[in-house]
């Protein structure tokens, strides 16, 4: 099919060099190609300067000692793994993170739940759910800082819950509560399950009014009775919206530090302390960044399981 | 086609300098300190401002910026806790602003890393004399930190609670205070006798409210630069303490406590006496201003009669090792240590002068200010603590084995040998 050309000069007039005719579309797909990135760079540049570059050095400061404090930091291997995993405050930590964590998460649950079906109820007007709206999501309005100030009042051995327990009958004397190693990480976790039931609340509430209201007249036809509506109808409905909740729950939760800070500090006697609050005291008290670093990576590997079964569960949805 | 390509190229172009454009502003770019005209601009960054009545420390580094017209000044100021956040971090990737407010636990830490400077240097290029200085903190002979305004820590009495109870004397000696705290409890209404804050996520109560008790005996937690805790004398505190709290005379909730809870449970008048920082009689006669109080020495050992050691506290001053502008630098902390800065500086925040030869003005102030003034005259400020390394942490260990102490879940001479061992460790 091909015919070659009779004149070579007139080759050279018809047809352009072979240069640009290559170059011309692969320069232009090439610039195709970056244009995404060129928009996305922006966001690229800043994750990658925020996130990935101090992750990065996090990891790489736990296999070397006496990093940031000293400028002759040597490799170090596993020493800090094998200091951290091995400190009875470390082991101590992650039991009470696990405890705090857990039940926070279970009464956020309970409590969001219980809360959101009063919320969703035909039994209630109007007016009186919106009343119960605003009162129920008040304890999500308050900084943590104004939460822990609450509660240490709250909690004061003279305080007003020694109080009305005392006026009730329920003790004889005032509880210590922050101050006893046996009440302060309840104590704790009850101010943290107060102050973050009502996402829960919300999110749940949200879901139930999604659940179509056939399914639950197909439930009364075929004669359920209310609690077997909410075991085969609310729950299986409300299943992916738990799951995902409790799972984001349990890895905010592990992250919180400003509110034990606050209250107790990690005290009395390490009974409250937490992967957050011996990370810092590793690095802002002691100088031990590399050992900070440590902690904080087995920090970061333990949320990432937890955020595999979140992103997991997001799949099957 | 041609028209297209160069388009997409000029949209890839704009879109990578935009990015690039929000990056730099996102991470603030660098700014340059000095400028054509010769005009010096220092940072410093201090926890003074806030605590000072409002517009009052602007006005003292305006004067400075007047009688030194090349020499611009950037107030860094925020909270005490803060500000330490962002001295640490600062001297770890050594970016420390050129001045720094310094509490005497950090210089060990800071000097260390190399972050502040040998202000011995400074004051030699400077000529400066330094004979006016109260008080310098040095290490290995450099100076690294000159304290500015000294609070120091003397006891607080409750006296409507102490005629109450029946006493009639402050007490001056661990067996009078002791009696007296036992008749402050007894007087009922859940009142105690001594609030001991003990929490350990600022664990000063340690060297403010425990160790105070060793130094007002003339007593050393350290010899020859190393732990000494096993000793008699520090044994004694603790045992002391121990008894106070066996007693039952001691503010409920001491484990968790905090400095603040302390001055708050003496102000409402549910604790007898404290030993707190004099900076607080203001708070205190804002929020009761009925209460009537005093202050005194913290007391000694019965039979004690020598100096007394008076705990205090430092509003200190530094000059980062990475400032290109140490001399302009040094001219701001000379300015703030002169005798007629320092005195007002010191009047202003209800401290006593880091200038031995500024007079604190008491005119406007409380008298309870010169008989406070009177207590630091007479003893010799106490504090360990200032130097050494990781003292905070030095601080927090020694808490915890105080805390198992009271707790009887462990003996004296158990925590102090365990102290003495974690501290060893830390000051080598």
């Amino acid at each position: 099919m091909t015919t070659a050309p009779a004149d070579p000069m007139i080759k050279q007039d018809r047809v352009p060099p072979s240069e640009p005719v290559a170059s011309g579309p692969k320069r232009s797909s090439v610039a195709r190609r970056l244009i995404p990135f060129g928009y996305l760079s922006p966001t690229i540049v800043l994750i990658t300067l925020l996130m990935i570059v101090p992750i990065v050095m996090v990891i790489s400061y736990s296999f070397r000692d006496n990093v940031i404090v000293q400028d002759n930091s040597v490799f170090a291997g596993l020493a800090n793994y094998t200091e951290v995993l091995t400190d009875p405050d470390f082991l101590a930590a992650i039991k009470n993170t696990g405890i705090f964590i857990t039940v926070s998460m279970v009464a956020h649950l309970l409590l969001g739940l219980g809360f959101a079906m009063m919320l969703n109820s035909p039994l209630l007007g109007n007016v009186t759910k919106s009343l119960f709206r605003v009162v129920y999501v008040l304890p999500w309005l308050f900084t943590i800082a104004v939460i822990a100030v609450i509660w240490r009042l709250l909690l004061d051995p003279s305080g007003v819950a020694n109080y009305v327990l005392q006026t009730l009958g329920l003790i004889n004397e005032g509880v210590n509560w922050l101050g006893d190693p046996g009440t302060a990480l309840w104590s704790v976790t009850f101010a943290n399950i107060w102050s973050g039931y009502p996402f829960f609340m919300i999110s749940l509430l949200a879901g139930l009014q999604g659940i179509p209201g056939e399914l639950y007249e197909a439930a009364s036809v075929d004669g359920a009775s209310p609690w077997r509506k909410f075991v085969h109808v609310t729950l299986p409905q409300l299943r992916p919206v738990i799951i995902s909740m409790a799972v984001l729950d349990l890895i905010w939760t592990s992250q919180q530090f400003a509110l034990i800070w606050m209250m107790t500090g990690g005290g009395p006697l390490n009974s409250t302390e937490m992967l957050s609050t011996f990370t810092y005291k590793l690095a802002f008290s002691e100088y031990e960044f590399a050992m900070a670093s440590a902690s904080a990576v087995v920090v970061l590997l333990l949320t990432m399981i937890l955020a595999f079964f979140y992103v997991r569960q997001q799949r099957e949805r | 086609m041609a028209a297209r390509s160069t388009r997409l190229r000029r949209l890839t172009a704009i879109a990578t300098a935009v990015g690039l454009a929000a990056v730099m502003g996102a991470c603030g770019g660098g700014s340059d300190d000095a400028s054509s005209d010769g005009t010096v601009t220092l940072e410093f960054a201090q926890w003074w401002a806030p605590e000072l009545p409002d517009g009052s420390f602007d006005k003292i580094i305006n004067d400075f910026q007047t009688a030194n017209p090349t020499i611009k000044v950037k107030l860094l100021s925020g909270p005490y806790a803060s500000t330490k956040q962002q001295l640490v971090t600062g001297a770890a990737s050594k970016t420390l602003p050129d001045v720094v407010g310094l509490d005497g636990a950090w210089v060990n830490d800071f000097a260390k890393q190399g972050a502040i400077a040998d202000m011995t240097k400074l004051m030699a290029d400077a000529g400066y004399d330094d004979s006016q200085l109260a008080s310098q903190i040095q290490l290995e002979g450099k100076t690294y930190m000159v304290p500015v305004v000294n609070f120091v820590y003397p006891l607080f009495v409750n006296q409507d609670l102490l005629a109450k109870a029946g006493v009639d004397k402050v007490p001056s000696t661990r067996t009078e205070f002791a009696d007296a705290a036992k008749k402050i409890s007894d007087s009922g209404g859940n009142v105690k006798g001594w609030a001991l804050p003990l929490d350990t996520a600022v664990p000063n109560g340690i060297q403010n409210d425990v160790m105070s008790w060793l130094w007002a005996s003339g007593g050393s937690m350290l010899a020859d630069g190393k732990p000494a805790l096993q000793t008699p004398q520090v044994k004694s505190v603790v045992e002391y303490v121990k008894s106070l709290n066996d007693a039952g005379v001691i503010a409920p909730g001491a484990l968790t406590m905090k400095e603040q809870d302390k001055v708050e449970k003496f102000t409402t008048g549910q604790v007898g006496m404290m030993v707190d920082s004099l900076a607080h009689i203001k708070l205190i006669k804002e929020n009761a201003p009925n209460l009537k109080f005093a202050v005194a020495p913290v007391p000694a050992e019965d039979g004690y009669t020598g100096k007394r050691g008076i705990p205090y506290a430092s509003w200190g001053i530094g000059v980062a090792n990475s400032s290109d502008h140490k001399a302009e630098a040094f001219k701001l902390v000379q300015f703030l240590m002169e005798a007629k800065v320092n005195g007002e500086l010191s009047t202003l925040a209800n401290g006593f002068p880091g200038n031995k030869t500024a007079e604190p003005d008491f005119t406007d102030s409380d008298p309870l200010f010169k008989e406070a003034f009177k207590i630091y005259q007479e003893g010799t400020p106490a504090n360990e603590f200032v130097g050494l390394p990781k003292s905070e942490d030095l601080m927090r260990s020694f808490d915890e084995q105080l805390q198992l102490v009271l707790t009887g879940k462990t003996s004296v001479d158990d925590a102090l040998a365990k102290s003495q061992e974690n501290w060893s460790s830390v000051i080598e």
